[in-house]
């Protein structure tokens, strides 16, 4: 077990002033990539004069409710590039922030049960080592020596045929990754503030100038979205359409358990996905509802399905509490990756499709929405992830290609 | 889960059900007229309100038929069904 202590409660980490008249950067919602935005925006590109606004309480969004597995093992260049830009800077961060978030690099296997499964992992695997990021193909017993408690029988519906592992893949507290940015960007002079809804747009032409909020007008030079599942409500205000849907996504936590899980195991076949805490409850996701939904709760089919393959995975798991299940709101594109950039609106930026694995992005997306923001122009690993994707047909499709559905 | 119901079979389990997404979506009258940006918006622009959504589900594990539903995406609450083909209500509260 991880011994180190416990970080000071969030109250004394930042402080909570009222908002200014007017900022130079406003970033709306206070989730990990809003935070995250913040604290690159002040210390890569000198710009302090910067108000995060949260409609909640900091990081209460999807922030706090992701099941924080963290990886770079995606197909298409430009994801892996993001994706892989933002493990090496988890790798530092804990040190950089001077803040312990319980990053732990167990591995993250992903699992192969049909043939196609095994063609898809193996060219994914061989993908990711022509892009520098570790990736090897193990077969069932290897599984099985990496997570002694999983089935390789082949006498079930969908056998374990072999994964994908990532070694330096893993998890962190996502709590902690939030209040750990959220220390340093107030340190470096950034304005977070809570309980303060953005309602609409102030506009010179079109150019964004400010925003209405529940606080107030506020003035500001530029105006940055990372309100991740909301996108498309505050798009609509500014007078722009954005191809994302919305749909509930959910996760559960079993009691605590001795520590029997060492690693992360991902099915997308069966679609389950589990790691342990470093408490020991057993950390549990699957896919999203198939509707549309801003309710955050999902339908319990969705859980009992994910529970019959979790059960014929690990069969230990059978006589395991369910203690908790919630849901969140997740952003999802038509080619399921993320958008960031320009929006029609000048002055005006977007970040947000990061759908159901957007908690790896934390750093790696904060790095480059700053660049962008600071400079009006994207950050070499965002620059393939604009808007206007969708109409040169340049998509970068990682549904089924992410190692994960949607 | 959702208790969907089927004009054709009436009221069903959620997991009877597929989801199409947005409803009255048509066909571009003259495709070949299409910008890149008309063909991008017909393509991958959806409607995604907070609140009432015209959507289509199909009754898979049933009557396998296609038809529009109108619920509200905050409160998942379906406040009308409808066959496919006709015009969406305009008062929602039928059904209720
Ligand atoms: C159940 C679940 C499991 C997941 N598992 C993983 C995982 O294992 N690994 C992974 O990489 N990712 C995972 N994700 C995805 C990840 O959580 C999201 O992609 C990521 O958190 C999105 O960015 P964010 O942190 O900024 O979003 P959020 O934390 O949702 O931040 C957006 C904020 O905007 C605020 N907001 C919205 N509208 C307004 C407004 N009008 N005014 C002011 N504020 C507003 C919201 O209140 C919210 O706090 C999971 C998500 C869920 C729900
Ligand atoms: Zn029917």
């Amino acid at each position: 077990m991880d011994q180190r202590h416990l970080p000071e409660h969030p109250d004394f980490l930042w402080s909570n002033p009222e908002p200014k008249k007017s900022y130079d950067v406003i970033i709306i919602g206070g989730g990990g990539h809003g935070i995250a935005t913040a604290y690159y925006l002040a210390k890569n590109h000198g710009i302090t004069n910067v108000a995060v606004l949260e409609k909640g309480w900091l990081a209460g969004g999807n922030m706090a409710r992701n099941t924080t597995i963290i990886r770079s093992n995606y197909l298409w260049d430009e994801s892996a590039a993001i994706y892989e830009h933002s493990l090496k800077l988890w790798e530092g961060l804990e040190e950089e922030l001077g803040y312990n978030m319980f990053f732990s690099q167990r591995g993250v296997m992903n699992l192969a049960h049909t043939l196609q499964d095994v063609r898809e992992s193996v060219r994914r695997v061989e993908a990711n080592r022509l892009n520098g990021i570790d990736a090897e193909w193990i077969d069932p017993k290897q599984v099985k020596e990496l997570c002694p408690i999983i089935n390789i029988n082949d006498d079930i519906r969908y056998p374990v045929m072999g994964g994908t592992y990532q070694p330096r893949a893993g998890i962190a507290k996502h709590d902690w990754v939030a209040w750990g940015y959220a220390r340093r960007a107030s340190e470096l002079g950034v304005d977070l503030i809570q309980n303060c809804e953005v309602t609409g747009f102030v506009k010179d032409g079109n150019k964004i100038t400010g925003v209405k909020t529940t606080r107030g007008t506020i003035n500001a030079g530029k105006v940055a979205l990372a309100a991740a599942g909301h996108t498309s409500v505050l798009a609509d205000m500014a007078g722009f359409r954005v191809p994302i849907q919305s749909h509930p996504l959910q996760a559960l936590v079993s009691e605590l358990h001795e520590i029997i899980h060492p690693t992360v195991v991902m099915s997308n076949h069966v679609h389950v996905y589990v790691s342990q805490a470093h408490k020991g409850e057993l950390v549990m996701g699957a896919g999203v509802d198939t509707f549309n939904g801003y309710g955050q709760r999902g339908s319990f089919h969705v859980i009992e399905h994910q529970m019959s393959a979790a059960v014929e995975l690990f069969p230990a798991f059978a006589r395991a509490h369910l203690l908790r299940t919630w849901g969140g709101i997740v952003d999802v594109t038509m080619d399921a990756s993320p958008i960031m950039g320009k929006t029609p609106v000048d002055n005006m930026y977007i970040n947000c499709g990061w759908g159901t694995g957007g908690f790896k992005g934390v750093p790696g997306a904060g790095w480059a929405y700053a660049h962008t923001i600071a400079n009006d122009s994207a950050h070499e690993t965002n620059s393939a992830f604009g808007l206007e994707r969708f109409e040169t047909g340049a998509l970068i499709d990682e549904h089924g290609a992410a190692a994960v559905a949607h | 889960m959702l208790i969907i119901e089927c004009p054709f079979c009436g009221p069903r389990n959620e997991t009877e059900f597929h989801y199409g997404g947005q409803a009255h979506v048509a066909y571009p009258e003259d495709p070949y007229a299409l910008s890149d940006k008309e063909w991008a918006e017909y393509l991958f622009y959806r409607e995604n309100p907070k609140g009432e959504y015209a959507e289509r589900w199909s009754h898979s594990a049933g009557c396998r038929k296609w038809f529009n539903a109108i619920r509200d995406t905050r409160t998942y609450e379906i406040s009308a069904t409808y066959k496919a083909g006709e015009s969406r209500p305009t008062s929602t509260s039928a059904g209720a």
